[in-house]
């Protein structure tokens, strides 16, 4: 019971939960209100943020390809790498959105019209001050034709930018409620001149600065001494260290040679685990991965053959097997618990009896071919085999193909009828399926083409009724999971190792380590 | 002109027009790889306007010939190009690459030659008997093993549980010599006994060869001791092959790396490598192929001279 009281003080104490939701609970643990308040108290003595010491942080992910650029990070050392020394507008937090380089944000009635108020004195790691035109030169450089960002999609629906004063003032096309959870993506982090100058100069706003880097080896940080919010960036140097080797990185922790990693595989997470100094943190996230097919293609075309495949699965099997319990099962759409306006729907079971009635009702009776290959999630090779297994219980054949990992993603995913993949979520149900399931979406992988999907996703965007847009959210949902061509058996949980010798950890939603916020917000102790 | 300086000229040539050779294998190897360089770079998560984009800035659009002339003529003058990817210069990046690639092949070779040398002699000297058996075995059981296995063995044991050395052998210019051999040390103990074997038997099965002419059985009979009989006897006319196997391991220590790079999270050339051929990016996976193809040609030359001069017959022509 001690445990999780001081797991809960120290969850208060690092922001993460109220005091009143605290006194609850403590409570609920059956402590007398003086007493949690007199261990909330010592608790946060002893425990508060330390400053100084190094923390020394293991990713995966980064390559000597990588660039410094924010627009072209594509994972996760990129993006650790760029939140150490620059910051959007917003971060997401618990409850709702964390202003950052944004004091507040208001829109016009229709959403059409956002106003973004900078905050004042705030100054760059180069010692010049933070205006709107340094954020909406930001912007423009993640959204003009020539742009490579990885942000791009975001940035389409905006139909004008200007500023007035601190005031940067985004008029859209469509009306999006959403806009200020996007602005919050990780690409967007303000540079001076938005980074026209040089893209690649890591000078920000953030806690952190760059003092040494190799691509893909090991970037080294120093406190900024200039940073304007002194509730982060504790440790005066941040060393992060490319371990791209599963074994090699739990290793790496197990040392202690670095204080945290990220993507501890689920395999041996349980192992890890049982280290006394280590704790093993995994978290559900928006991340899943996917069986998808072509609404388009024969047999795909078969709502019929769809419904067989989707039945045919054995998601718990999958979860249980293949992600070792590390993640929850799917449901055939691709929001979960983790979006803000989420419903929930009765669980498609396996369920060989009712795969059989569809199979033999769409009139097909061939064999299916699936594609797969290592890099299209981790253990996808083994999920499609369980999935030939289950299948051929309702009498399914299905056939695999390995595919080579190199090229998988030009020749065979969004090209092939049938293949696995995977997702990696999206702050908000309107960027997932803006992003894969509008009828004209660039990465409409699986060609589901509904009028109706794409009509209550336009109307969603400008409803500002939180009720009614649930509402549709949850029928879009409903549409996909039963006409979709996506098969969702599970979403995958982020795993995180830390040592003992940091403190400070606490569950954000969002991406894995904090949310890639670990190394700023936590502190060393030992 | 003697007949070795014409076998070396020979040899020479011969090298520079392999490596010509290889240049153009190399160039086409890299045009027929599947995928698309714009589509590796910008991943899953591109869309068609910022891959046109990409297309056009990278220079596909090219022909095959224009971009092998190009791209040859810039090697003649020391320049391997800018990587597409992160618009580095190759030659700069190579080079860091390539010195620590080096300082670990070198550690590596420093150790585990002479050790093998050693070895072999005493195996010969113990032949069939228990000191010859047990090296036998256990050079051959540490090559059987998977380089990677041993890695982890190694890194669970010494890294992880004992603590002597890090784990992740990371080393940069800061760093001191101390350190940076410190960093090293669980890589090299690994090259060490994956290269071991193959030289060592090398070494044995040649000096064994010459053990039965009959010059040896002069030298016994002069009264020498065993040991120098082999050594200043059998050794020097078996050094021909024996160079051989051990160009042949020291151009492994050098491109064949790749996998105790990755365990051990190594920056050498071989992660590099790796990390642009998924990336697609040809003028930096050129440029190694390259260069390892250049030092495996350069090492086996070596052998070859080595053995055309330790030959006496070529080096005092009549």
């Amino acid at each position: 019971m001690n445990d999780k009281l001081n797991y809960y003080a120290s969850r208060v104490i690092a922001g993460m939960m109220s005091r009143r939701e605290f006194m609850g609970r403590a409570a609920a643990l059956g402590v007398t209100a003086t007493a949690a308040t007199g261990l909330m108290t010592s608790k946060a003595r002893a425990e508060g943020p330390k400053q100084g010491g190094t923390i020394r942080v293991g990713l995966s992910g980064g390559g000597s390809t990588d660039s410094l650029d924010p627009a072209l990070a594509a994972n996760q050392t990129s993006a650790i790498v760029q939140r150490m020394w620059g910051e959007p507008l917003v971060d997401l937090s618990n409850d709702g959105l964390e202003m950052r380089l944004a004091e507040s944000i208001t829109s016009s009635p229709d959403a059409k019209t956002w106003t973004f108020k900078i905050r004042e004195g705030v100054e760059f790691s180069n010692g010049k001050p933070l205006t709107a035109e340094d954020v909406m030169a930001t912007m423009e450089r993640h959204s003009g034709e020539e742009s490579k960002s990885g942000a791009l999609g975001i940035m389409r629906g905006i139909k004008s930018m200007k500023t007035e004063g601190m005031n940067f003032i985004v008029e859209l096309d469509q009306a999006n409620a959403d806009l200020p959870y996007l602005m919050g993506d990780y690409h967007l982090v303000i540079q001076p001149d938005g980074g026209k100058d040089d893209p690649t100069a890591a000078i920000g706003t953030g806690s952190y600065i760059l003092k040494d880097h190799e691509m893909g080896v090991r970037f080294v940080f120093e406190k900024n001494p200039n940073r304007w919010d002194s509730g982060r960036g504790f440790a005066d140097t941040v060393e992060i260290i490319v371990i791209n080797d599963d074994t090699a990185r739990v290793a790496a922790l197990q040392s202690g040679q670095v204080d945290m990693i990220g993507r501890v595989p689920p395999r041996t997470a349980s192992l890890v685990a049982r280290a006394p100094n280590i704790t093993v943190n995994s978290k559900s996230g928006p991340g899943h991965y996917v069986f998808i097919m072509h609404c388009d293609t024969a047999p795909f075309d078969n709502n019929d053959v769809r419904m067989a495949l989707k039945y045919g699965i054995n998601r718990q099997e999958m979860v249980d097997k293949v992600l070792f319990g590390y993640g929850s099962v799917g449901n055939d759409t691709p929001i979960n618990a983790s979006y803000p306006l989420y419903t929930e729907f009765t669980q498609r079971e396996y369920d060989p009896d009712k795969a059989a009635f569809h199979f033999k009702k769409s009139g097909y009776d061939g064999p299916i071919l699936l594609r797969t290959s290592d890099n299209s999630f981790p253990g996808a090779p083994d999920a499609s085999a369980l999935f030939q297994q289950s299948l051929a219980q309702a009498g399914i054949k299905l056939e695999i193909k390995r595919e080579p990992n190199d090229g998988y993603w030009s020749e065979v995913w969004n090209a092939k009828p049938f293949c696995t993949s995977y997702w990696g979520g999206r702050p908000v149900q309107d960027q997932m399926f803006s992003t894969a399931y509008l009828s004209t979406a660039d990465w409409n992988d699986t060609r589901f083409k509904n009028e109706k999907f794409d009509q209550l996703l336009f109307a969603a965007r400008g409803e500002l009724d939180e009720a009614k847009r649930k509402q549709m959210y949850a029928d879009m949902g409903m549409i996909l999971r039963d006409e979709g061509g996506l098969i969702l058996p599970m979403f995958n949980d982020f795993i995180d190792g830390v040592s003992d010798r940091v403190a400070g950890y606490a569950e954000t939603p969002g991406y894995e380590l904090m949310d890639y916020l670990a190394p700023v917000k936590m502190w060393v102790v030992g | 002109m003697s007949p070795a300086i014409k076998l070396i000229a020979q040899r020479i040539a011969l090298g520079l027009l392999l490596l010509f050779l290889v240049s153009i294998l190399i160039f086409v190897g890299t045009l027929i790889l599947p995928g698309d360089v714009a589509q590796s770079i910008l991943g899953q998560s591109a869309t068609p306007e910022a891959l046109a984009n990409l297309r056009r800035d990278l220079g596909l659009n090219d022909p095959a010939f224009t971009r092998y002339i190009n791209w040859l003529t810039g090697i003649f003058h020391g320049d391997l190009g800018t990587a597409l990817t992160s618009g580095q210069d190759i030659a700069t990046a190579i080079g860091s690459r390539m010195s620590n690639t080096l300082f670990l092949a070198f550690w590596a070779a420093v150790i585990s030659v002479p050790l093998a040398i050693l070895l072999g002699l005493t195996a010969v000297r113990y032949k069939d008997r228990w000191p010859d058996k047990l090296i036998s075995a256990v050079t051959l059981a540490s090559i059987s093993v998977p380089e990677f296995m041993i890695g982890y063995i190694i890194m669970y044991f010494i890294g992880v549980k004992l603590r002597w050395f890090p784990s992740v052998a990371m080393i940069n210019d800061s760093m001191s010599l101390g350190e940076k051999l410190s960093a090293v040390a669980m890589p090299v103990m690994v090259l060490t006994l994956v290269v071991l074997a193959h030289m060592m038997r090398m070494t044995r099965a040649a000096i064994l060869n010459v053990m039965q002419s009959p010059y040896i059985e002069t030298a016994e009979l002069k009264g020498l001791n065993s040991f120098m009989v082999i050594f200043r006897h059998a050794f020097p006319n078996s050094v021909a092959p024996i160079v051989n196997v051990v160009m042949l391991n020291m151009a492994y220590l050098v491109v064949g790396v790749v996998v105790i790079e990755v365990v051990f999270t190594y920056p050498g050339m071989g992660q590099y490598l790796v990390d642009h051929v998924s990336k697609r990016d040809v003028p930096v996976v050129q440029a190694c192929g390259l260069i390892f193809a250049a030092v495996y040609i350069v090492l086996n030359m070596v052998a070859d001279i080595v053995s055309i001069l330790s030959n006496p017959r070529l080096r005092h022509p009549k």
